[in-house]
């Protein structure tokens, strides 16, 4: 008699009484399931839903480790940098021991794993609530998205405020349209724009991204940390970062989405098991490419000059914006999303392109924050129906025209 | 409410429950979003609109017999618009300061689809006394939702009630403030208003299932 067995009695015991979904979900997520998906958008697909999502976070792990590291290390780098012993602590190379050490792991789990904790805990509650109330199964859409939230917040958002804005996220994202498999917007992107709009000091700024950083502020051991899009706001000329820092990801931001190199390793992950689509991510890549590129000839066209407050954003070579802020951790998690992103294949080409060019686009305009991946998604997501909708309807007179020519 | 009739008490009780011209018939939004982040401001317009729809509906009640039917929407916009204006002015001279803080939105009145929605749905088809009630009626209808909204607004968006600080003081950490609580800025979103106006029809929807439309 195992704990299976066990959890199936009780789950038979419960069956039809108004707990039942609680006790099917608890089943269901420690074992797997008998039965697959019946409804929602996943209907095309022979794996069932909880494999999809567990293989996203799956996907998501690495960066999730990275950040639990990088929110550890920001910390004892600013500090150093404040101290002015920062050369000492810069970690060169991935696998650098001032990176990879138990310091760095001991800040980072003290204050990412309650982060994920209040996501999950807080998610799943009103999951099962819902599904108690309203006499269905418990859906497994929350795995993903309570995995997501905590890698697209600041590290030291206070632990209430992400409870508040997960509610939020998943009644008026997701439940309010029919849960999951029926909701228009991203519920991880709904639960991070209600937290933007709600609370933007705790959103955006210079203090935001490093541990401690909002509670020093002021005093003798002040320490900050501007994220690299936050200095080019700033007409910045020039950046404490390199290329590597970049690319491998030992720069400030969101928990999980710095480390570029990992976002990619996830990517291929993902297209590999044909979980995320390619095309989005793809099209979303050269969306930004080509939004970046316009701006650069803006520049070089010299239609502006260095007194203009964009002139430091849009000057960013074009390929770099790939490489800072959030557009690559939003092209392979968020826009892929498949209840939320176009179905179509054309439609997929045209949805990502312009979430990536309008990502540039809100980056460099925003007035209030230099950066705007997660608004051009969640824009684009209310979009995605209306392109599936041309897009089939065109393909429908294609071959209404194929057929008159047949027949005249 | 032994003094009116059944059919008269359900004038005035179906716009605040189950006829409610906000939750229900889904008029008058604009405004519902747009001067709600004070409550204050919302008692105000309430009241405004109150007036304008008692005295408004009982005028054309009293005209209906002799206004042409062609040029009737002409009549009707010519009487919310005198109404409004005297609402405008009084507030001018009395609450200079709302005034100014609801700006055009008193003047806006003229083009809430309630009143004239009224106007042609009843009191051009019923006598002046049951029209001031269906008028009264629904401005209660449209004020407590107005009130509700405001009171949820201003509560979580700024902290505090009709200017008062419930919660505490945000600068000098007292009350709530003292254990990191902090104001929702997107309360003061109008956004945040449509939600808000969602939630209260879902609620209304979830404890009357009749209310719930086939589709």
């Amino acid at each position: 008699m195992g704990l299976k067995q066990n959890l199936h009695k009780l789950k038979l015991k419960y069956e039809g009484k108004k707990m039942a979904p609680a006790f099917n979900a608890l089943h269901t997520f420690l074992y797997s399931p008998n039965e697959t998906t019946h409804s929602g958008a996943h209907i095309r697909a022979v794996d069932d839903l909880k494999r999809t999502m567990n293989t996203v976070i799956i996907a998501l792990l690495p960066c999730l480790l990275f950040g639990i590291f990088n929110a550890g290390y920001q910390h004892y780098y600013a500090i150093a940098e404040a101290a002015g012993t920062a050369a000492q602590y810069r970690a060169d190379g991935f696998f650098s021991t001032n990176f990879w050490n138990w310091d760095n792991f001991a800040i980072g789990a003290w204050t990412v794993l309650p982060l994920v904790i209040v996501s999950y805990g807080v998610g799943l509650l009103v999951e099962f609530i819902f599904a108690v109330i309203k006499g269905h199964e418990v859906e497994e859409g929350y795995l993903v998205t309570g995995m997501l939230v905590p890698l697209i917040v600041p590290i030291d958002i206070p632990l209430w405020m992400l409870a508040v804005a997960v509610v939020f996220g998943v009644v008026i994202g997701k439940e309010v349209f029919g849960g999951t498999g029926m909701n228009i917007l991203n519920p991880a992107l709904t639960i991070r724009a209600f937290l933007f709009f709600a609370y933007p000091t705790w959103m955006s700024g210079d203090k935001v991204w490093v541990h401690e950083a909002v509670e020093r502020a002021g005093g003798p051991d002040a320490i900050s940390g501007e994220t690299i899009l936050g200095s080019y706001a700033q007409n910045a000329t020039t950046i404490p970062y390199d290329y590597s820092d970049m690319f491998l990801g030992f720069i400030p931001g969101s928990v999980g989405e710095t480390s570029k190199i990992l976002i990619i390793v996830g990517a291929l992950f993902l297209i590999f098991t044909k979980i995320g689509s390619w095309r989005i991510i793809f099209s979303t890549l050269v969306g930004a490419l080509v939004m970046g590129l316009i701006f650069n000839g803006v520049v070089d066209a010299g239609w502006i000059d260095d007194t203009s407050k964009f002139h430091g954003l849009m000057s960013v070579p074009f390929w770099q914006h790939l490489i800072i802020g959030s557009i690559l951790f939003g092209a392979v998690y968020m826009a892929t999303d498949p209840v939320t992103a176009s179905q179509t294949n054309k439609g997929k080409w045209i949805y990502g392109f312009l979430i990536g060019f309008i990502s540039i686009m809100i980056r460099v305009f925003n007035p209030a924050y230099p950066e705007g991946v997660f608004l051009a998604i969640l824009l684009m997501n209310v979009f995605a129906p209306t392109i599936d909708h041309y897009v089939v309807q065109g393909n429908v007179k294609k071959r209404l025209k194929r057929l008159k020519v047949k027949t005249a | 409410m032994a003094i009116l009739s059944k059919k008269d008490q359900r004038l005035i009780l179906d716009p605040l429950a189950d006829d409610n011209p906000i939750t229900i018939q889904v008029l008058g939004i604009c405004s519902a979003l747009a001067i709600t982040a004070q409550l204050k401001a919302s008692i105000v317009m309430a009241i405004a609109v109150l007036f304008v729809m008692g005295v408004g509906n009982v005028v054309i009640s009293l005209m209906r017999n002799i206004i042409p039917s062609k040029i009737r929407i002409i009549v009707q916009l010519i009487v919310v618009a005198t109404l409004v204006i005297i609402v405008d002015q009084v507030l001018k001279a009395y609450a200079y300061s709302l005034s100014k803080e609801l700006s055009v939105f008193v003047g806006l009145i003229i083009t809430n689809c309630i009143i004239m929605g009224r106007f042609e749905a009843f009191a051009l088809a019923n006598g002046p006394a049951r029209s001031f009630l269906d008028g009264i009626g629904n401005a209660l209808g449209y004020g407590v939702i107005l009130i509700i909204i405001g009171f949820f607004r201003e509560l979580l968006g700024s902290g505090t009630l009709l200017g008062f600080k419930v919660l505490g003081d945000p600068i000098e950490k007292t009350g709530l403030y003292s254990i990191g609580y902090e104001n929702n800025g997107f309360m003061l979103l109008s956004p945040m208003a449509l939600i808000v106006v969602g939630l209260i029809i879902w609620v209304q929807r979830s404890r009357n299932k009749a209310l719930i439309e086939e589709n």
